[in-house]
């Protein structure tokens, strides 16, 4: 801890007062942040928690001096850092601030790391900035500071190229470059939403552990109330620029005053489950899979072997009409590939998929014999709507494809368009007016307009923000219903899973390790690995119960 | 189409190059009515310079041909043969592209092999082999300078296909049951669409320049008169007579050069984000 931290222990490191920021004209809003007060403390984390668009991350780049000035300009208020204002100081000052002061971790590890720079050199371009080390001195702390943030072989690690490490690895090595100078303030945006549960939960843990040690203050940017509980000592929640509710985490979560917190925090799936499996006795399977195998071989060429990767093992399940499977594990497990094998767009190598009692071939013929009946819906709703297609003629197209006459297609897809809760009139619109959410209930639509009896969603709301996500889930539950469409949800997210599934997957490396009714895999794991994945789901009651035993650095991130 | 616009306007050259260029089109376009003369006929006394006698306001060449109803006529076969060449670069280049990317394997394996051919030989020396052997004329001089300059289209068009194939969109229209021409056409070049439109522009800009090349070598059109003939001619005399050289060389330059300004402008035009992940 640096020793003036440690005098002004009661002081906070970072205290922003009144602070506004303005948007360029014909944005959708004239301030994105409006009047935003908060304080943060020495050895404490204060998460500012939104949705995507409230501000959040407006203020950590107005704190690190990275507005894209003169365009998004902050007005008024104040940035106080040790004593000096931030929005006073000149861009040369700043520089000598950032690194050495604050440290910031940015929310996309796959890319926040240079491809072409070696890990050391990355971490060593922080000291070069600020400190004139002699060069064995400086190798000898960029392996101290890899070792500390719980990397496997650091001597070995410092000498690889980005590509080889995962991205729970690469965070690490984010948050060993944001702490390398042993800042008082670190600021983390969403270090852990491009991350898988398991992993989550080991960053989050390293974060609280390694502010333990220094007394670092954390400004934590996220909007997941899940892990709000996990890591938080002070909550501020942000709605459209402004602050709405600030105070200590467990009196915000416990006893949230503003309805915007409510929502939120109602918003998170809680993990217990909720549906009761249908009472209906149709004995028709609208899928059977047995025994599907797939393999990736990758870098195959004239003269080597490729490697090969089993994506998929000896899977084999039923699904009845209105009933929904989830499949769940964490990415490269496999749940995606086999998700895309059901639907024909990846062929398999053994094994027997069968659609309503007919065996499926391969490639094209599968898409065909399917005649449109097997539906998907993908996860990125940015990538999922052809952007030069208005929204009316892309849900009408499968239809249209299949021999449905164009009149009744569109009039269709007027329907499908007011059954996702969008209104009539969104069909003469194209994709990029539309928000995400409101994208994705346009691809259940397009789904919808096939008249499918089985829908195979890929990670339909992981990238939604949480109050959107219950919104999709319960349009998901609503057309289920309606339609009594046969389900297979893939989600990493187990919570959703337990709101949304009759039986549950759990897949790792290729292999269903528990498959069983959701009430009874979430109360009674039998796996292993069933079980590591219950723990590290966030749960609001964490905060509550929160003990402080120092967790061993697991290196499999 | 109005973010567009906006968008375009902001570039100044690309501005002035779109002024230019349509300048270059209204004088291709009503050349004949606009010319004093007949850009073969022997009008006054050769070696004439400019501005000395009304009406000659670029001189005469070495036969008392007037250089400015050259160069008047000239635009018409310089664009005719950019525009037409481009097309045919593009037909070949975009189908050869689109499903070389679109199928992967082998069909992408054999038809970047076959490209590869056209790209090993140097572009100018097989246009002038292939004008040589099928005798010059503008049918010819189209068809060589479309043969050598699709196979960076196609390369073009590949890549873009390669990752667009691959998005969700185009997967949705599969289970969609979709056919294959209709994906390729309405789902995947629609979005392909603003790489191919820069490049056309610049290609027209490349086929002015190698139609004129080709005419300085004497290969050109022997009916047409054109800016790189014109200027092939003045090659003899160039130390006596700048100006048969200067006028229709500047005529290439200015033409080329708003071309490539209005490529650009094209490129910052549409090359937005709206083009993919907007929000």
């Amino acid at each position: 801890m640096s020793g003036a931290a440690a005098a002004a222990a009661t002081q906070p490191v970072l205290a922003i007062t009144s602070l506004r920021i303005a948007l360029p004209q014909g944005a959708d809003r004239a301030l994105a942040v409006d009047g935003a007060t908060l304080a943060v403390r020495p050895g404490q984390t204060l998460c500012i928690v939104g949705e995507s668009g409230s501000g959040k991350s407006m203020i950590a780049n107005a704190v690190m001096g990275l507005l894209p000035r003169p365009h998004v300009e902050p007005t008024a208020g104040a940035i106080v850092f040790e004593g000096r204002d931030l929005l006073t100081l000149t861009e040369p000052q700043l520089r000598e601030l950032r690194g050495r002061r604050i440290g910031m971790v940015f929310q996309e590890p796959m890319t926040a790391l240079n491809p072409v720079m070696r890990i050391g050199e990355q971490i060593g371009e922080v000291f070069d900035a600020h400190l004139d080390l002699p060069a064995t001195e400086k190798r000898k702390r960029i392996v101290a500071a890899l070792a500390d943030v719980g990397l496997p072989e650091p001597e070995l690690l410092i000498d690889s190229y980005p590509f080889r490490l995962s991205g729970g690895q690469r965070q690490r090595v984010m948050i060993a470059c944001a702490l390398a100078l042993e800042p008082a303030l670190l600021i983390c945006d969403e270090p852990t939403t491009a991350l898988d549960v398991t992993t989550q939960a080991q960053i989050l843990a390293l974060i609280r552990e390694l502010q333990r040690r220094r007394g670092t203050a954390v400004l934590f940017i996220t909007h997941d109330f899940g892990v709000v509980s996990e890591i938080a000592d002070q909550v501020v929640v942000m709605q459209t620029g402004r602050v709405v509710e600030a105070g200590p985490a467990r009196q915000v979560l416990e006893a949230p005053q503003h309805a915007y917190t409510r929502k939120l925090i109602a918003a998170i799936p809680d993990g217990s489950a909720h549906r009761d499996a249908p009472g209906d006795d149709d004995p028709t399977r609208v899928l059977q899979v047995q025994d599907l195998c797939k393999t990736y071989r990758s870098g195959n060429g004239l003269f080597k072997r490729g490697r090969v990767v089993q994506a998929a093992k000896d899977i084999s399940f039923e699904l009845k009409r209105g009933e929904t499977l989830g499949l769940v594990g964490e990415s490269g497990s496999g749940k995606s590939s086999v998700g895309r094998c059901l639907v024909g767009l990846a062929p398999f190598d053994s094994g027997r998929i069968l659609f309503k009692g007919r065996h499926q071939a391969q490639g094209a013929a599968f898409r065909q014999q399917a005649a449109g009946k097997i539906q998907m819906v993908f996860q990125d709703p940015y990538a999922s709507l052809n952007p030069r297609h208005r929204v009316g003629a892309a849900i009408a197209g499968g239809p249209i494809a299949q021999g449905v006459p164009r009149a009744d297609a569109t009039a269709r897809a007027l329907e499908l368009l007011q059954l996702v809760g969008l209104g009539a009139d969104a069909a003469s619109r194209y994709p990029h007016e539309f928000s995400g959410g409101q994208r994705q209930r346009i691809a259940i639509a397009r789904a919808l307009a096939m008249q499918p009896e089985l829908l195979v969603a890929d990670e339909p709301v992981s990238a939604l923000d949480v109050s959107v996500q219950a919104q999709v889930l319960d349009l998901f539950a609503q057309v289920r219903e309606q339609f009594r469409l046969a389900m297979v949800f893939i989600t990493h997210d187990l919570r959703v899973a337990a709101q949304m599934c009759d039986r549950i997957a759990v897949m790792q490396r290729g292999v269903v390790v528990e498959y069983g009714q959701t009430a009874q895999v979430l109360a009674d794991p039998q796996h292993a690995y069933t079980r590591q994945l219950i723990a590290a789901v966030p749960r609001l009651a964490s905060a509550v119960a929160r003990d402080g035993a120092p967790i061993a650095a697991q290196a499999t991130a | 189409m109005k973010s567009f616009w906006l968008r375009f306007g902001r570039n100044k050259g690309a501005v002035a190059g779109l002024a230019v260029l349509m300048l270059v089109t209204l004088v291709a376009l009503v050349g004949p009515w606009l010319a004093p003369n007949d850009p073969w006929g022997m009008v006054q006394q050769p070696f004439l310079r400019p501005w000395t006698e009304p009406g000659f306001a670029m001189g005469t060449d070495t036969l008392g041909r007037d250089i400015l109803s050259g160069v008047i006529y000239g635009a018409r076969v310089s664009l005719l043969i950019g525009a037409v060449s481009t097309v045919a670069a593009l037909l070949i280049g975009v189908t050869i592209g689109a499903l070389a990317g679109y199928f992967g394997g082998w069909v992408d394996s054999g038809l970047m092999r076959f490209t590869e051919i056209f790209q090993a030989v140097p572009s100018f020396a097989l246009a002038i082999v292939l004008v040589a052997i099928f005798q010059p004329s503008v049918d010819s001089i189209v068809a060589a300078i479309a043969i050598v300059s699709w196979p960076p289209v196609a390369r073009l068009v590949r890549g873009e296909f390669l990752t667009l194939r691959q998005r969700d969109f185009v997967q949705a229209a599969l289970l969609a049951g979709e056919s294959t021409p209709r994906i390729i056409l309405t789902q995947i070049l629609p979005n392909a669409m603003s790489p191919i439109i820069v490049m056309a522009s610049l290609m027209v800009a490349t086929a002015i320049l190698l139609e004129s090349s080709l005419s300085f070598l004497g290969l050109g059109d022997p009916n047409q008169m054109s800016w790189g003939y014109m200027v092939g001619s003045a090659r003899t005399v160039l130390r006596q007579a700048w100006w048969m050289a200067l006028f229709p060389g500047l005529a290439i330059v200015l033409t080329v050069l708003a071309l490539n300004l209005v490529g650009e402008g094209l490129n910052d035009g549409l090359n937005t984000r709206l083009n993919g992940r907007t929000r």
